[in-house]
């Protein structure tokens, strides 16, 4: 791929855009402190600053320009009202387009830009923006030209007319030495331009007892014999200007002066004097004024604490340990084949520790307690790895408050935003495949969930809706939920569209939470029932899917007037998950610890028939359905007799149900390895892995069983493409 | 000797801007991400010349300078401003401050280098 300076500027860019949205949220707030400020105004002008490097002339001016307008607020010369706050989020959310714009190498349309810029403009009122300084022509010119007139009576005019040369008198103030300038390289770059002789005057310089170390007496007069122009001449003068009397004038007279013995090697010239300025040299009586050495009295107490810094022994070892906020950039390939290493790691110390307990006959309790030392320490290697996936969902639900925005502003509504546990972490990988569903959740929140104002006002709501989005971590896994304020489901509509287009039976009677599961069924959410904003041809079933891949759960629940809740649920990381390992129909298969209540044998008197084909559980006063698993998977199983070990199993949405297995083996964690790639999705089946003896065993997908098994029809729960896949492993 | 250069910059990507035009260049590079960071590279790596930005945060590109001009390490090193802007009161602010010169970004390559050659007079 190209430029990796351009790449590593795209992703800063990314980090930087990201800092920006948060401050700005955080601007949005009651109270917010200068600094806030201050790192929205940096996370633009550093854009700009990269873009410029780039010659992205659209994003560098827009920057600009929204850089101009927070330079106003920083200094607070400009009031930080709702319309200009709006104006400001509005363009940190165009300069995201900009730079997605210039990464994929597009431009945005001219009118776009302009109708940002002119808002931006409009916050200044009469204040301009002044026209990009510096990035107007991107031809890199030569580093620097001030040329800032030296306002010298007689000194200008004849300058370029006379061919010969300049006659320049040179004297340094002690600041000049201060800055770090040395008079020596003036005049190496003076004598590049021609041909020079130097004078030193000497005559201020005191006898030894008055000498000041820190006190410039020496100056210079030089005759330099050039066809260059003045300008030439100012410009090695210019990052002294202001630090020395510096007279240019037009050479008259081609004879250097007599006074002084001439020096013709220029770096032969300065004298030593200035340069003595030892630190430790005590003030001379003479007044030192501009000489900032290093007493320093007026030390701020941030340059205090810096030059505390510099005193500190050196210490190079740990210097990059040392920075702040020292991070590393891994190419992800990397920590992909780490994860996989210690995920064989697991199953090669499951394997060893099951060998070993094989061989009860020669027991060494040595070796076990080093086994048990083997365990604990591959367990703190998956865990430090998988940390190093991990990500907080900030950088997602930033994301989320544009969508609110975008979608409140499409519908006439008005939302906001409310976020809570941004600092959750979560794989990357489940960062990054979270943010299309979680889009598509908070456009339907605030498209469907909300009501409009009328019925807002009706219902005496606030016109202002509220969609809340929080994480966390709960019991191994993550918890997301997204919550908006408004009318809750109407269940009427919902079953009478799924009878319409016949996903349930005509006289199906259904209960609410199994009317609620209708809209993660595919083909109930189309372009005609769903307003142009969420309708784009994906509906809740493709977020369900989603979900479902990243081995996650989604449920919804809604209170009629208050609002609508989807909690998703989803594990703490992919690669690995605690299971229990069971038997069923002579199979071992994996059922996911979190999925599992409890285990009972129930009597028999517990269950009744109903039916051909339905078994229902009785516990605690309640029916929960059974499911064979080993018939629902296709396994040859005989019909459940006697007392069968049941495994009490929580299904999203479908409630409690009792899972049908022949015996518990071990509860331990597993290793997920996909099987995707090479069977497709498995209905039923959610991965594969490997155990401790070197078996491969499937994991099951409790959801999918258990709704296997349910009254109305799920989409084809056990397909006979699903069959053979099992046939095949 | 081979000139040693301290880049002190919030950006990554002018660090490593910065970072292909020294080495090009020949010089020894070293990177500081902010002020504070800044500060204690220099007196770990001594360098030659000090390049810094202006808008960072922990600590800005004046307080760098001031901390160098006002520490006890080589006080007199030269320190180039890396500025977006090229107006002249920055300039005025940058002189006072304690800079030996500055550099508008966005750079170029042969200037800079010819910059840094030119102050330190090294290379």
């Amino acid at each position: 791929m190209g430029n990796p300076i351009l790449d590593t500027f795209f992703e800063e860019t990314e980090e930087l855009l990201e800092s920006l949205a948060e401050g700005l949220e955080s601007m949005q707030g009651a109270e917010f402190d200068k600094e806030t400020v201050n790192s929205v105004f940096r996370a633009v002008h550093s854009i700009k600053g990269g873009a410029g490097a780039f010659k992205l002339n659209e994003l560098v001016s827009f920057a600009h320009s929204f850089e101009t307008v927070l330079d106003e607020v920083r200094s607070e010369t400009l009031e930080l009202t709702p319309q200009i706050m709006h104006t400001l989020i509005r363009s940190a959310d165009h300069l995201t387009d900009l730079v997605d714009a210039a990464r994929s190498g597009r431009s945005m349309p001219e009118d776009v830009s302009a109708g940002f810029l002119s808002a931006l403009q409009a916050c200044l009122g009469e204040g301009k923006i002044e026209a990009v300084d510096a990035w107007d022509n991107f031809e890199f010119a030569a580093v620097t030209l001030d040329i800032a007139p030296i306002e010298e009576p007689g000194a200008e005019a004849e300058g370029e007319a006379a061919p010969a040369g300049f006659s320049i008198a040179f004297k340094p103030h002690a600041a000049l030495y201060a800055n770090g300038h040395e008079p020596a390289l003036l005049f190496a770059a003076l004598a590049d331009l021609g041909q020079m002789t130097t004078t030193v005057d000497l005559s201020a310089v005191p006898e030894w007892d008055d000498l000041n170390p820190t006190e410039p007496y020496l100056s210079w007069t030089i005759a330099l014999r050039t066809d260059e122009s003045e300008i030439a001449v100012q410009e090695v003068f210019e990052f002294v200007h202001g630090l020395c009397d510096l007279v240019i004038s037009p050479l008259t007279d081609p004879t250097p002066p007599a006074k002084a013995e001439p020096v013709p090697e220029a770096k032969a010239a300065p004298a030593p004097a200035p340069q003595a300025a030892a630190p430790t040299a005590p003030a001379g009586p003479s007044a030192t004024a501009e000489a900032p050495k290093a007493e320093a009295p007026t030390m701020s107490d941030r340059a205090a604490a810096a030059v505390a810094a510099l005193k500190k022994p050196e210490k190079g070892d740990d210097a990059e340990a040392k920075a702040p906020k020292a991070t590393l950039r891994v190419d992800l390939d990397r920590v992909d084949r780490l994860i996989n290493a210690v995920g064989e790691l697991i199953i090669n110390q499951a394997m060893i520790a099951q060998r070993l307990q094989d061989m009860t006959s020669t027991r060494d309790d040595d070796l076990v307690m080093h086994i048990e030392d083997y365990r604990l320490l591959a367990r703190d290697i998956q865990e430090g790895v998988m940390a190093i996936r991990a990500q907080p969902v900030k950088s997602l639900f930033q994301r989320m408050s544009r969508i609110v925005r975008e979608a409140a502003d499409a519908t006439g509504k008005m939302a906001e935003l409310v976020t809570s546990g941004e600092g959750t972490e979560v794989d990357k990988t489940v960062v990054e495949r979270l943010a299309d569903p979680l889009t598509h959740m908070i456009r339907n929140a605030v498209d469907h969930g909300l009501e409009n104002r009328e019925a807002r006002a009706a219902s005496g709501k606030p016109a202002m809706g509220t969609i809340k989005l929080s994480a966390s971590h709960r019991s191994g896994s993550v918890i997301i939920t997204v919550r908006d304020d408004g009318a809750g489901l109407n269940r009427p509509k919902i079953l009478e569209i799924a009878k319409r287009k016949n996903l349930v039976a005509q006289d199906a009677e259904l209960s609410d939470s199994e009317i609620d599961q209708l809209l993660f069924m595919p083909g109930f959410s189309t372009a005609a029932t769903v307003s142009n904003l969420s309708g784009r041809g994906v509906g809740l079933d493709v977020v369900r899917n989603a979900v479902t891949a990243l081995g996650g759960r989604i449920s919804i629940s809604t209170t009629p007037g208050q609002g609508t809740e989807f909690t998703i649920m989803l594990p703490l990381t992919l690669a690995v998950m605690d299971g229990m390992v069971v038997t069923v129909g002579g199979q071992t298969l994996v059922v996911p610890i979190t999925s599992i209540i409890e285990t009972i044998r129930p009597q028999p008197s517990d269950l009744h028939r109903i039916g051909t084909d339905e078994t229902l559980l009785s516990i605690r006063g309640r029916m929960i359905p059974v499911v064979d698993v080993s018939r629902a998977l296709g396994f040859p199983s005989p019909e459940i007799t006697g007392s069968p070990l049941l495994l009490l199993v929580e299904s999203e949405g479908l409630g409690e149900c009792a899972l049908v297995v022949d015996g518990v083996q071990d509860q331990r964690q597993v290793v997920i390895k996909s099987l995707e790639s090479n069977f497709g999705s498995v209905p039923g089946v959610s991965a594969a892995t490997v155990l401790g003896d070197g078996r491969i065993a499937l994991i099951l997908d409790p959801d999918a069983v258990a709704g296997g098994r349910s009254g109305y029809h799920m989409p084809n729960i056990l397909s006979n493409a699903g069959r053979t896949a099992y046939a095949n492993v | 000797m081979t000139l040693k250069v301290l880049a002190i910059d919030d950006s990554k990507t002018i660090r490593e801007l910065l970072r292909s035009v020294m080495e090009e260049a020949g010089f020894d590079y070293t990177s500081a991400v902010d002020g504070v960071d800044g500060v204690e590279r220099y007196a770990e790596v001594r360098p030659d010349i000090v390049i810094t930005d202006i808008n960072m945060p922990n600590m800005d590109g004046y307080g760098v300078i001031d901390a160098i001009r006002k520490g006890d390490i080589d006080n007199q090193v030269p320190i180039l401003v890396l500025t977006t802007e090229s107006g002249d009161k920055l300039k005025q602010r940058a002189r006072q401050a304690g800079a030996t010169g500055w550099i508008v970004k966005p750079f170029d390559d042969v200037s800079l280098v010819s910059v840094i050659r030119r102050v330190t007079g090294i290379g």
